[in-house]
């Protein structure tokens, strides 16, 4: 009977994952004129392009996500070191980019670091660099945005478990005679590693369907996965080929998620005893 | 478990430590030896320094002055990681990610011993512990009294020649408290090890120390025996904050004589030196009419309550000078004559040899 009351959150599911996804394939086996084919498919695996493409939007995903662990982490245990009032303010600076859209975000950054932006004036004028930096417009203009916009993602998981771990763990763990690096690794770490693995998995998905960041501060050099199934509806004014792309990316994540899967077990992960 | 070869228990020697937290003095010129393999309880309220002290000999906090030594060597600036204690904290401390075999398997793996030996001191421990089938099981899912055991255990399960306890029963409820504190007890006859073991909690200190420092405001005001500290106490503090007593402030008179406000009292003991002074009364060795000879003391006192606990009646009495007498007679002895009433005046009494008298501070 109980399992009765879980269809309302079923047919949810249902109607807004499942049929759009289901929807989604059903259109990339159909060209443009309505009849049913695998052409879609033939072009894009002839197409050395796409292939780029991917390879690239993984690794940008992989790479943001590698700062975002390590910036994230650094950040959220400095973090809870501070006084209670600090705290709020920080979580709120970590905060603020949630209020304020993507695109005012990644223009301000664009204001900031483009070649004669206030990053390079502050550089340049302090004789740290001779030349001003290359911070925009390319791969490193378009992590920085990217790493910004997936940091809170990643801090206040971390946050809320760091938290929760009880300061007298250490000085029990340094009292029966263990290492400062042993104490972080075996008790804090370990105990924090849930949040981790959870903020890393977020962001990593989140960063693969990036579109307006690498646009605007990748100048054109960063072809991500979104940009290329925007050029092919412009281009084709069709939603087949698009769809085909959006399918092919799909299994490839679920694919290297099974790779991964198969070396790490999410389940330890999750008890925090990996 | 009897301490591995040359593992035998070592001194603890605390020479003039002082310790301040800006304009706060935790610590104020404090020595204190406890010999090797004797247990030594810190008594005190809070904020009287004892687990400052504690923490200062466990190496969590530098003393400002003085030193700290095991056995021959200094340790003062020894970090706490490598003085080889065994420790017992307040709320156990235990891993909740680690299960009740890996909790105590911790300081031995951090000891780098090997898996083999690892799993036959673990068994060994938890068998001590009477924890042996629980070995698997995950902390989180133990009572209080099982958690307490568990780290007992983690604590001892390396043979530390020192071990250190802060209020290690303090979350547990009252009769656990007691069966714990037994059996805390024994584990150190058995384990051997130098204690130094922390509490507020008086009948804790007295049910298991070979002797007790008792603190106040950064310093030890007495260092001796359970009978010592109990039977003399040497200050108001120490009167008043052990055992259930009543102080009645007087006057030196002669010979042996206190004269308080409508009594005076003669102690078998000798007197401190100087002219104020406070006569502290036991709550268990006052004396009701029925009890008293023509040797005791006596003292005129109108009856306020009388409070009946289960195993023992409490009488409250008031005398002179606003003070109120707390008198406690167990009753499976029964009160060997009438039982007192409220509103009634009457004569208590107390036995010379039973006045405790202490200076006035």
């Amino acid at each position: 009977m109980l399992a009765l009351l879980s269809l309302p959150a079923l047919a949810v599911m249902a109607a807004l994952l499942f049929v759009p996804v289901a929807w989604l394939v059903a259109l990339s086996f159909i060209d443009e004129h309505g009849s049913v084919t695998i052409a879609n498919y033939s072009r894009l695996l002839a197409d050395g392009s796409l292939f780029k493409s991917m390879t690239l939007t993984v690794q940008l995903a992989l790479v943001v996500t590698l700062i975002c662990a390590v910036v994230g982490y650094t950040l959220a245990y400095a973090i809870t070191l501070m006084p209670r009032w600090l705290q709020t303010i920080s979580l709120a600076l970590v905060a603020l980019p949630f209020w304020t859209s993507a695109l005012v975000r990644t223009y301000a950054w664009l204001v900031l670091l483009q070649r004669k932006g206030v990053i390079n004036k502050i550089l340049v004028g302090s004789d740290l660099v001779s030349e001003p930096l290359h911070l925009v417009h390319n791969l490193v203009g378009t992590m920085i945005g990217m790493v910004h916009i997936m940091l809170p993602f990643m801090v206040f998981p971390l946050y809320a478990a760091m938290q929760r771990i009880d300061a007298d763990l250490m000085r029990a763990s340094l009292g029966l005679g263990a290492s400062v690096f042993y104490t972080f690794r075996r008790v804090y770490l370990s105990q924090s590693l849930p949040s981790l693995a959870a903020g890393i998995i977020l962001v990593f998905v989140l960063s693969l369907g990036f579109y307006i960041t690498p646009a605007i501060l990748g100048g054109g050099r960063v072809m991500v996965i979104a940009m290329i199934i925007e050029r092919d509806v412009n281009l084709h004014l069709n939603w087949g080929p698009a769809s085909a792309i959006a399918v092919l990316f799909l299994l490839s994540v679920l694919g290297l998620f099974a790779i991964v899967g198969r070396f790490l077990s999410v389940e330890r992960i999750f008890q925090g005893r990996a | 478990m009897t301490p591995a070869a040359g593992r035998e228990p070592l001194s603890i020697d605390v020479s003039g430590v002082s310790k301040s937290y800006e304009a706060f003095r935790a610590l104020d010129g404090v020595s204190l030896h406890v010999a090797a393999g004797e247990f030594v309880t810190l008594l005190g309220p809070s904020g009287s320094g004892k687990t400052t002290l504690l923490n200062i000999i466990a190496g969590f906090v530098r003393p400002d002055y003085g030193r700290v030594r095991f056995g021959d060597e200094d340790v003062t600036l020894r970090p706490v990681n490598r003085r080889g204690l065994g420790m017992v904290f307040q709320n156990y401390a235990l891993f909740p990610h680690m299960t009740v075999g890996e909790n105590v398997a911790f300081p031995l793996k951090v000891r780098r011993v090997s898996k083999e030996e690892i799993g036959g001191r673990v068994e060994e421990v938890l068998r001590l512990v009477q924890l042996e089938h629980l070995a698997g099981r995950s902390v989180t899912a133990l009572s209080g009294g099982q958690r307490q055991r568990v780290a007992l255990a983690r604590a001892v399960v390396f043979s530390p020649q020192i071990v250190l306890m802060d209020e290690p029963l303090s979350a547990l409820d009252k009769n656990l408290r007691e069966e714990m504190q037994v059996e805390i007890r024994q584990l150190h006859k058995k384990i051997g090890a130098t204690t130094v073991y922390v509490t507020h909690d008086q009948r804790e200190a007295l049910t298991m120390s070979d002797r007790i420092a008792v603190m106040n405001k950064g310093q030890i005001v007495q260092y001796g025996t359970p009978e010592d500290v109990y039977n003399s106490p040497n200050s108001t503090f120490a009167a008043q904050f052990i055992g259930e007593t009543t102080l009645l402030p007087g006057m030196a008179g002669d010979q042996g004589m206190v004269v308080c406000d409508d009594c005076q009292i003669r102690s078998a003991r000798p007197l401190p030196a100087g002219r104020e002074l406070v006569v502290a009364l036991r709550a268990e060795r006052l004396l009701l009419p029925q009890e008293c000879n023509k040797f005791v003391n006596r003292i005129p006192a109108r009856i306020a309550d009388v409070i009946y606990q289960g195993d023992s009646m409490l009488v409250l009495a008031d005398v002179g000078g606003g003070q109120r007498l707390s008198i406690r007679r167990s009753l499976r002895v029964g009160l060997g004559g009438p039982i007192p009433k409220a509103g009634e005046k009457l004569m208590l009494g107390i036995d010379p040899e039973d006045v405790i008298v202490v200076p006035r501070t």
